[in-house]
């Protein structure tokens, strides 16, 4: 009697082990699978932080460089022009940037880490289209218009820092990627400062 | 010929099975017009396959070429058109013969014991059904297959931690991308269909194991004849195959109808926006699904918070799964049922159909606080159901099927 509990013990114990071998090989059969659908390395490469020389960008002026297939804007702001961004103008709708449109390094009033390079991803944050750069002042823009960025499709305006005028479509500011300056005049776009 | 059937019995009982689900397999005799649609359903399956088959004969799942090979099967390849409409029409046509499947289940109370696995495996057949036109809305590569795809897979970002690394994952790309379409393609043709087919084995598996409810909701197989035969019942075949062929020449006629005359639908079963290539850096003016998940987009958009939205619309499909214990009431059918159930199923159709036409168009103050308020019916229908079917007052149920002639 007991010889047959022991036997029936053991064969309980060993499918019992083999189910859960068998079930933890199936388990790392499963990852190869899955992370295949990972962004491949072509992707990657594709998606990786990039490389801006800012020290050919003059200043007031303005560029663009691709980034994970959207446009990224890089500005070199004048004094003038950084003394025009107010820290809060009643036309704005978040003059402070609390929404969570930029890396924590990059919410004040410049929403920039260096304020002379202002850093952002050049799509509306209403539908997608990407505004134009209108440095000067443009009197059919209106009078509070200190020159900033402005959306042909449906007319939504940003201040020189990409903040939102009040009442337009675009709900937010733009959005600034995360970036870092590795050296004076080296920025990279797409990580933060590791 | 007798001899080769018999042959073959010997090594695959061919004819016991044939008995066992057609000839001698007793359904109902009083099912009404809500029972076409389980045979409809499983023919829109076929049909979807077999066009489906013909389609990527043709397709190409890149996204350099995949919309300009759409238009090369609608303009060059011989009756290339005529398949893709079929499929296209067909996609539609699944979801309103499915909607009317459910919404029988839930007259009749065909969800409720014995029949509570029947009920689920036709939910998930639900939700991999949704899945799967998803993904095939994503092949024509037009300006909504795009963004309406850059949008659902933007909801799995709402979740929170891994939220953005799921929705990396599932698009293999920062963006929407060819990496994306290819593998929607993979999952659209080979990994779904095997998995429908799969489940829709065991639907029917399991239906006919307890046996097909009817509108009286009374279990047939608990009167039976001397012989063991249902007295309520009648072999499937022929009475019931000859039903269904009739309704199938009835749905052929208004299928084939829309697929040569309507194909668009005016923008619901085609939008108008899918005949622009996909542009990446251009969103169009306003995305909306395709009519069949307007409900649950609708629900999805009245949840002023993103993740809340997410959850509310997940809820709205998961609670679906949740009938058989959610409705406590012994009695099945809606005709024995009191007024409550009468009063809050009409609602809950109300409020479904109330969704679907929101969902389609751009939200505004008053869409939104009706949305809002269809959204709390939708939800208040399962939690009013869970009170009040417990100590529903109900009319006697007949012993007998009633024959409505």
């Amino acid at each position: 009697m007991s010889d047959n509990n022991n036997s029936s013990n053991r064969r309980n114990f060993l499918t019992n082990l083999t189910k859960v071998m068998g079930g933890v090989g199936a388990v790392f059969a499963a990852i190869p699978f899955l992370s295949s659908m990972s962004p491949s390395e072509k992707t990657k490469m594709a998606g990786a932080p990039i490389e801006i020389d800012v020290s050919n960008i003059q200043p007031g002026a303005f560029k663009i460089v691709e980034w994970r297939g959207k446009p990224v804007w890089v500005v070199h702001r004048t004094p003038e022009m950084l003394q025009k961004i107010k820290n809060d103008a009643e036309y704005l709708a978040d003059p402070k940037s609390n929404e969570e449109n930029q890396p924590q390094y990059a919410q004040n009033k410049f929403r920039s880490v260096k304020p002379e390079y202002l850093v952002l991803l050049g799509v509306c944050t209403h539908l997608g289209c990407s505004p134009l750069y209108k440095p000067g002042q443009n009197k059919d823009l209106g009078l509070e218009w200190k020159g900033g960025f402005f959306c042909p499709c449906h007319g939504s305006k940003f201040d020189l820092s990409g903040r939102v005028f009040k009442g337009m479509p675009a709900p937010t500011n733009l959005e600034v990627p995360p970036y870092y300056f590795a050296s004076d005049t080296k920025l990279i776009v797409g990580a933060d400062q590791g | 010929m007798t001899k080769f059937i018999a042959w073959i019995d010997e090594r695959l009982p061919v004819t016991k099975f044939v008995k066992n689900h057609l000839s001698e397999y007793y359904a109902p005799k009083n099912f009404n017009f809500f029972y076409f649609f389980g045979s409809l359903a499983l023919f829109v399956f076929i049909l979807q396959i077999i066009t489906g088959i013909f389609l990527t004969i043709n397709y190409k799942p890149d996204a350099a070429s995949a919309f300009a090979s759409v238009e090369y099967i609608m303009r060059d390849v011989e009756w290339g058109w005529l398949i893709r409409y079929m499929h296209s029409t067909g996609a539609s046509f699944f979801f309103i013969v499915i909607y009317l499947h459910m919404l029988r289940a839930l007259m009749y109370g065909s969800y409720k014991k014995p029949r509570e696995l029947l009920w689920l495996f036709g939910m998930f057949i639900f939700v991999l059904l949704m899945a799967e036109a998803f993904m095939g809305y994503l092949l024509p590569w037009g300006q909504m297959s795009y963004w309406g795809a850059q949008v659902i897979i933007s909801l799995f970002g709402a979740i929170p931690f891994i939220g953005e690394s799921l929705a990396l994952w599932i698009r293999g790309d920062y963006v929407i991308s060819d990496a994306t379409l290819n593998r929607f393609f993979a999952f659209h043709v080979i990994a779904l269909p095997l998995l429908l087919f799969a489940v829709i084995y065991l639907h029917i598996a399991a239906l006919h194991t307890v046996g097909s409810n009817n509108p009286d909701g009374i279990e047939i197989k608990a009167n039976k004849n001397n012989d063991g035969v249902p007295v309520d019942g009648i072999p499937f075949h022929p009475y019931y195959t000859v039903k269904d062929i009739f309704g199938l020449a009835v749905f052929l006629t208004i299928f084939m109808f829309v697929v040569f005359f309507l194909p668009e639908f005016g923008g619901f079963f085609l939008e108008k926006d899918n005949f622009v290539p996909a542009d990446p850096l251009k969103t169009p003016e306003h995305i909306v699904p395709v009519w069949y998940f307007t409900p649950f987009y609708a629900i999805l958009r009245a949840v002023p918070d993103k993740l809340g939205g997410v959850i509310a619309m997940g809820l709205a499909i998961f609670v679906l799964f949740l009938m058989p214990w959610l409705d406590r009431c012994k009695v099945k059918s809606i005709r024995y049922r009191s007024i409550s159930y009468k009063i809050l199923l009409i609602a809950f159709i109300v409020s479904f159909i109330g969704l679907g036409y929101i969902g389609m168009k751009a939200p505004t103050p008053t869409l939104t606080l009706l949305g809002r308020i269809f959204t709390i019916i939708y939800f208040g229908f399962f939690i009013l159901l869970y009170f009040t079917s417990k100590n529903e007052k109900t009319k006697p149920v007949p012993e007998r099927v009633t024959m409505h002639d």
